[in-house]
Order: C-alpha cells, then sequence, then structure tokens
C-alpha cells in the first residue's frame, strides 16, 4: 500500500511526491547513476541499432501470433512436467495461485520479484488466507517491511536511501542502525535464510517464457531467483501471456539488452532457464511446478491500437530516463507500472475512467523512446491515449471550449488575428488570476504581432 | 532564393523580435522570405493533447496557406517536426492530403538546418560576443534530428565563446499543453534547467524553440539568474 494513491489523483500524488526532499535526491541519484551506466554497458557493443533491431522484430514475430506462442508454451511446458494454468483476470490469477497453495498445506511462501504479482495484488488475497509471505529481493523486502508498493519496475525501492533503509531495519529487525549497504544487504540475508529453508513454497515470476521448450527465464542479481526457484518442494510461478519468446535461440539478445538497458550491467549475476520441476536424477529444482499465465486484458490490448506496448520487456530504461518519472517518483503515477510504459499500461490495464489524468503525465520528449530497446513507440503510444481520453469525454469541460475555440482559430485566419487581440487585451486579468499558472508563467503578448511588421 | 516562412503563432504572437531576427539572417544569406498572412498555428498544442480534429483543422489549413514548391522555413524545431511527422497521419483517410502533406514535410526546414545545409551560413564568420550555451530542445532532436547544426552555427561565432551544458538535450519541462496541466512538475523541470545553464557559467542560453526558451527564461526570472535567454535567430542576427 501506497498511501491510497490513485492514477486519477496524478497531480496531486506527484505534488506531495515533490515535497519529498529525500524521495527527490534518492530519485535524481539513482536515475543520473542508470543513465550513465546504461551509456558506459552499451558503449562497447557493436552495432547497439542492430541489436535493437532485431529484438524488436522478434517481439513483434510473437505478437503477430500471441495465442500461436502461448499454445506452443503450454504444450511444451505440460511435456517438461509443469503444470498450466490459465488465468483469465487477476481475481482469477488469485485464486489459482491460492487454490494450489491452499491444497499443498502450504503457509509460508517465499517470493521472488514479480511486476505481475503486484498487478493482482497477489500478497494481500494469500495474507488474507492465513499464509506467510515473504518478499526476498532486497527491493522488494524493504517496501514490504515499510508497507508500500515498488516505485519502479527493475528497483522497486529506488525512491528510499540507505539512512532511511537503516533506520528501518533497525526499528523492524531489532539490529544496530547502520546505513552500509554492505551491511544491510547481509542482515537481510541472514533473516531472509531461515526463511528460504522453512518454506513450503516459492512464487516467482518470469521475464520471458520460450515457447519453444516450455521454459521460464529469470534474469536476477542477489541469488534469491534460484533459492525461491529450487529450494522450496513447490514452485508457483505467474507470468503474463506477452512475455513469450519464440525459442531460446532468441534469447542471447535479450540478454544482451536487457540487463544494460535496467541498470546499466553487461549481464545479470544470474540467468535461470526452468524447463519443467526437478527429475529423477536432478541435483536441484522444486518437485512439483505450476505456471499461471495471465491475461487480464492482454488479449483486448493486443487485438486494439495500442498493442505495441505488448512488446515491452520491462527493463525500465523508460522510467530511468523520463523526465517526469526521475522528478515525481514511481508512486505517484498511482497503480503497479510507473512511467512512460506505465502510464500506458495503467491507462490500458485500468481504464480510462480509473486512469485518465496519468497520460497527461509526459512533456512528450521522446526521450524514452530513444532508449527503447525493443522500440515501443511510446509517444505514439502516450498521443494515441490522450487522443481516446478525449473522445471518450474524459477531458475537463473547460479545456474541450479551449480547444474548440483553438480549433476554430487555426482554421481561420481572422478569427486567428482576433484572439490575438484578444488575448492582448485580457491578459493582464488571466496573470492576476493565473498566478503562477500558464499566464503567469508566459510573457503578455507582444503589442505588435510579428504579422504586421512581417515581410 | 524565395522561402515561405512559417512564423509560428508564438513567435507571431509573443516574439515579434524572433520573427524579424529570422527575416534579417534569411536576407543575409540571399533568401527572399515571404510570410503568408493568412498562417496561424501548425495545431500542434491541439495535436499532443488529442484533440484530432481540430489539430487537422490547423494542418489542413497550413496546408492550403504554405502550398507550392517553395522551401518552408520556421524558428520553431518543434512545428516542423509536427508538419514532417505527423501531417501525414492526421490525413490517413484522404490520399490527396497525405501526399500535400507529405510534400510540404519535405519542404520545410526547421531554421537551424537551413541555414547550415543550404544557406552555409556556418561558414560565414558572423560575429558574436560573450559566453553561450545552448539548449537542445527535445522535438529539434529527437523527432527532427538536428543535434549539429544549431552548434555549427554557434562555434562558427567569431568573439563568442560556446560552452556546452550537461544533459543538453533533457526536457525543459515545457511540453505545451504540459505547461498548463501540469504546471508544478514543468516548474521543477525548469528549474532544473535553469540551474544547469547556471552551472555552465555563461552569460546567454540559447535553442530553437521559443516555448522551451519562454519556459526556462521564467524558471531563470524566478531564481534570480541574470543569464540572457536569447533564441539563436536572435544571437545569430546580432553578428551581422
Amino acid at each position: 500500500m501506497s498511501h491510497g494513491q490513485t492514477s486519477l489523483r496524478f497531480r496531486e500524488n506527484s505534488v506531495r511526491a515533490m515535497g519529498d526532499d529525500a524521495l527527490r535526491a534518492a530519485m535524481k541519484h539513482a536515475t543520473g547513476t542508470f543513465g550513465s551506466k546504461r551509456a558506459e554497458a552499451f558503449a562497447p557493443v557493436e552495432d547497439v541499432e542492430g541489436l535493437r533491431d532485431r529484438a524488436s522484430a522478434i517481439r513483434e514475430r510473437v505478437l503477430s501470433d500471441l495465442s500461436g506462442y502461448v499454445d506452443r508454451f503450454v504444450a511444451a511446458a505440460t511435456r517438461a512436467g509443469a503444470t498450466v494454468h490459465r488465468a483469465v483476470d487477476a481475481s482469477a490469477a488469485r485464486e489459482i495461485i491460492a487454490k494450489i497453495l491452499a491444497g499443498r498445506g502450504a503457509k509460508r511462501i517465499v517470493k521472488g520479484k514479480s511486476m505481475v504479482s503486484e498487478e493482482v495484488e497477489l500478497n494481500a488475497h494469500l495474507e488474507a488466507a492465513g499464509m506467510e509471505v515473504v518478499e526476498t529481493d532486497l527491493g522488494e523486502y524493504i517496501i514490504q517491511m515499510e508497507g508500500e508498493t515498488p516505485s519502479h519496475i527493475i528497483v522497486p525501492a529506488i525512491h528510499k536511501n540507505r539512512r532511511q533503509v537503516g533506520k528501518l531495519f533497525a526499528e523492524r529487525l531489532g539490529v544496530p542502525y547502520s546505513d552500509d549497504p554492505q551491511v544491510l544487504t547481509k542482515i537481510a540475508r541472514e533473516a531472509l535464510r531461515e526463511k528460504f529453508l522453512s518454506a513450503d513454497a516459492g512464487i516467482s515470476g518470469a521475464n520471458f517464457a520460450a515457447a519453444e521448450t516450455g521454459s521460464l527465464i529469470l534474469f536476477t542479481n542477489e541469488g534469491n531467483g534460484r533459492m525461491v526457484t529450487t529450494v522450496p518442494p513447490l514452485h508457483v510461478a505467474i507470468l503474463s501471456i506477452e512475455k513469450m519468446i519464440p525459442s531460446l535461440a532468441d534469447l542471447p539478445d535479450f540478454i544482451r539488452l536487457l540487463p544494460r538497458s535496467a541498470t546499466g550491467q553487461p549481464i545479470t549475476s544470474y540467468v535461470s532457464v526452468i524447463t519443467g520441476p526437478r527429475k529423477a536424477g536432478d541435483a536441484t529444482g522444486a518437485k512439483e511446478l505450476h505456471i499461471v499465465l495471465l491475461d487480464n486484458g492482454r488479449t483486448e490490448i493486443l487485438a486494439g491500437e495500442s498493442r505495441d506496448i505488448l512488446k515491452c520487456i520491462r527493463c525500465g530504461a523508460c522510467m530511468n530516463v523520463c523526465p517526469v518519472y526521475r522528478t515525481v517518483g514511481g508512486h505517484s503515477y498511482g497503480w503497479t507500472y510507473p512511467g512512460p510504459m506505465g502510464l500506458i499500461l495503467t491507462a490500458l490495464l485500468t481504464g480510462m475512467a480509473n486512469s485518465h489524468p496519468v497520460v497527461d503525465a509526459s512533456t512528450l520528449c521522446g526521450a524514452c523512446v530513444e532508449v527503447c530497446p525493443v522500440r515501443v513507440p511510446l509517444v505514439d503510444l502516450i498521443l494515441q491515449l490522450r487522443r481516446r481520453k478525449v473522445r471518450e469525454g474524459f477531458a475537463g469541460p473547460k479545456e474541450m471550449r479551449g480547444m474548440a475555440l483553438f480549433g476554430a482559430a487555426a482554421a481561420s485566419p481572422g478569427r486567428f488575428a482576433l484572439g490575438q487581440r484578444m488575448a492582448r487585451i485580457l491578459w493582464p486579468f488571466a496573470r492576476v488570476l493565473g498566478g503562477k499558472d500558464v499566464a503567469g508563467r508566459m510573457p503578455p503578448p507582444a503589442r505588435t504581432p510579428f504579422r504586421r511588421s512581417a515581410p | 532564393m524565395k522561402v515561405l516562412l512559417f512564423g509560428t503563432c508564438l513567435v507571431d504572437t509573443f516574439f515579434p523580435g524572433v520573427g524579424e531576427a529570422t527575416v534579417r539572417l534569411l536576407r543575409r544569406f540571399g533568401a527572399e522570405p515571404v510570410f503568408p498572412q493568412a498562417q496561424t498555428c501548425c495545431g500542434q498544442p491541439a495535436w499532443n493533447a488529442g484533440y484530432e480534429p481540430e489539430a487537422r483543422a490547423a494542418a489542413a489549413h497550413f496546408l492550403s496557406v504554405f502550398d507550392g514548391d517553395d522551401p518552408i522555413v520556421t524558428p520553431s524545431g518543434s512545428c516542423a517536426a509536427m508538419v514532417k511527422h505527423h501531417y501525414p497521419g492526421l490525413f490517413r483517410d484522404d490520399p490527396r492530403m497525405v501526399a500535400k502533406a507529405r510534400r510540404a514535410g519535405e519542404r520545410i526546414h526547421e531554421l537551424s538546418h537551413f541555414l547550415v545545409h543550404v544557406a552555409k551560413a556556418h561558414e560565414a564568420g558572423l560575429r558574436g560576443k560573450g559566453t553561450v550555451t545552448y539548449h537542445a530542445s527535445c522535438h529539434l532532436t529527437r523527432s527532427l534530428g538536428v543535434r549539429e547544426e544549431p552548434l555549427a552555427l554557434l562555434s562558427s561565432l567569431k568573439g563568442a565563446t560556446f560552452v556546452p551544458m550537461p544533459d543538453a538535450a533533457r526536457c525543459c519541462g515545457f511540453g505545451g499543453t504540459f505547461m498548463a496541466k501540469l504546471p508544478e512538475i514543468s516548474c521543477a523541470l525548469a528549474e532544473e534547467k535553469a540551474a544547469a545553464i547556471e552551472a555552465t557559467g555563461a552569460d546567454t542560453v540559447t535553442g530553437c524553440d521559443s516555448g522551451c526558451l519562454m519556459n526556462i527564461a521564467d524558471a531563470m526570472k524566478r531564481r534570480g539568474t541574470p543569464v540572457r535567454v536569447a533564441h539563436l535567430a536572435q544571437l545569430l542576427a546580432e553578428g551581422i
């Protein structure tokens, strides 16, 4: 829970966030670091643009036959011994998972990072059913302790500094205060070790799913992903359907692109490929593997004008460079996914009525498009959503009247000149009334417009 | 060479000095600028806010006013980008209008692009003074790909020193209607930009888009920064 933010209150949320100096400093520092590390990480890569083209084409290929790839994945994963479930929406996903866990008498659950599990609000549901759910990604562990939601899809606790984390650990875990990241990591690791060893089940997400072999692919940095998926006897993975890639042969391009785009690492510490549960003779692996494929509106998006957002591979590069995200932080966006890709998914998955102010949360500067490793046309998608917002009647009446006047003036030189004259007359009043709004921040219209002296 | 001058609604209404400087520059380099009096606005404010019919009305008017074969020059990266990249889509159901929009897109030049590629103004040895830093506006840089031209012009000024701004292409927070819809964020971004400008130690900041420069100037005023804000056209015209 993040202080009751909703996407509908984007402006209010962002104003509150901007008043938080610690948050602004943490955001500025972290996103700045990712930006420079990203540039360093890509520097030695030959033909980055070609790599992006290939990755983009792979994602296009998947979207052009998504249900086909999903069917192939289901067949292959089943052959490999996994049980695959299809969840049409969030509540179906929650119930499927709760039922699997309850059926095995699982009480103690360890979790790897999964934004999809945040999307379906899985933890609250399992906790209400009497289970203990422990997040094991360090960032997730921190925000779970704080009672917050992730504010970045890769770096959930990006909005916090180490002193805040030190204080939180001291208060909640009864350890001596330290703000040394190494000490803090060690504290978390020790607290979590016991959880891993006593867990009845592990829940993870997946970065990709290879249709040909039915394999789940996880990119992780802390080793917790392996623990969650191999130590407990039961592993439940939840992922959204568009995470498909055709085969493991397509993976190397994403191994090179995703970590570099996300955190500026040439590769993550661990790349796990999980194909079915533990087989006779295997040294590791869960004894039982369930895979929950979540739709939750994706099939509908796929059929519509915004389908390209489903190319997204959740690297977070767009948020790291977005001037708005960097200033207001992830919680301001009011739902699971923040930043440019996030506001698009928010509007599409939660509906325009629940989210329309968030589609204005972009200056359309295009920095996101410049870094997106799979060439999602983020600005075009945002513009599309703004058109939908207006079409569906979610723009304010004042704005609608203003734009109608604009349209009339722009199509007629006479009306345009009249508008200029009126602006000249009304400006002093607008300035007084407007204060820090537009009129207060723009100069008064020129006494003589340029057209009078123009050749 | 006759060129059609698209003044932009912002320059026409708020910054006539930028228009006048553009005229002087074009004349200096042998072009004969003509300002079609019927012009209004490219429609970008409506387009960016999601008002397609209103943007289409503005675009149709623009295309009728700027019909013909002459080059179109405008002292704005974002207006040039609007015409080049968004006009054809506005008329997707009307092949005749799409063709017209494509032709206009090929004919339109952002001013610095025209000055370098057509007028070779960077080879002319214009004069300048003081230290100048440059804000690379978003649509100019990313939509039009005009990155080097303003720098070539600034570096060619005799007597002036160009100092680069860190993260010059970071958005200033103007974003057209963004400025009105989310004023707090817009101001915060402009202040960050103003701080970056201050840190360069330059006495003048320049750019190729009046909207950004206006937003930046406002933040500078609030911070009490005495740096001068001038459109590239104004800066170059002073050195003629």
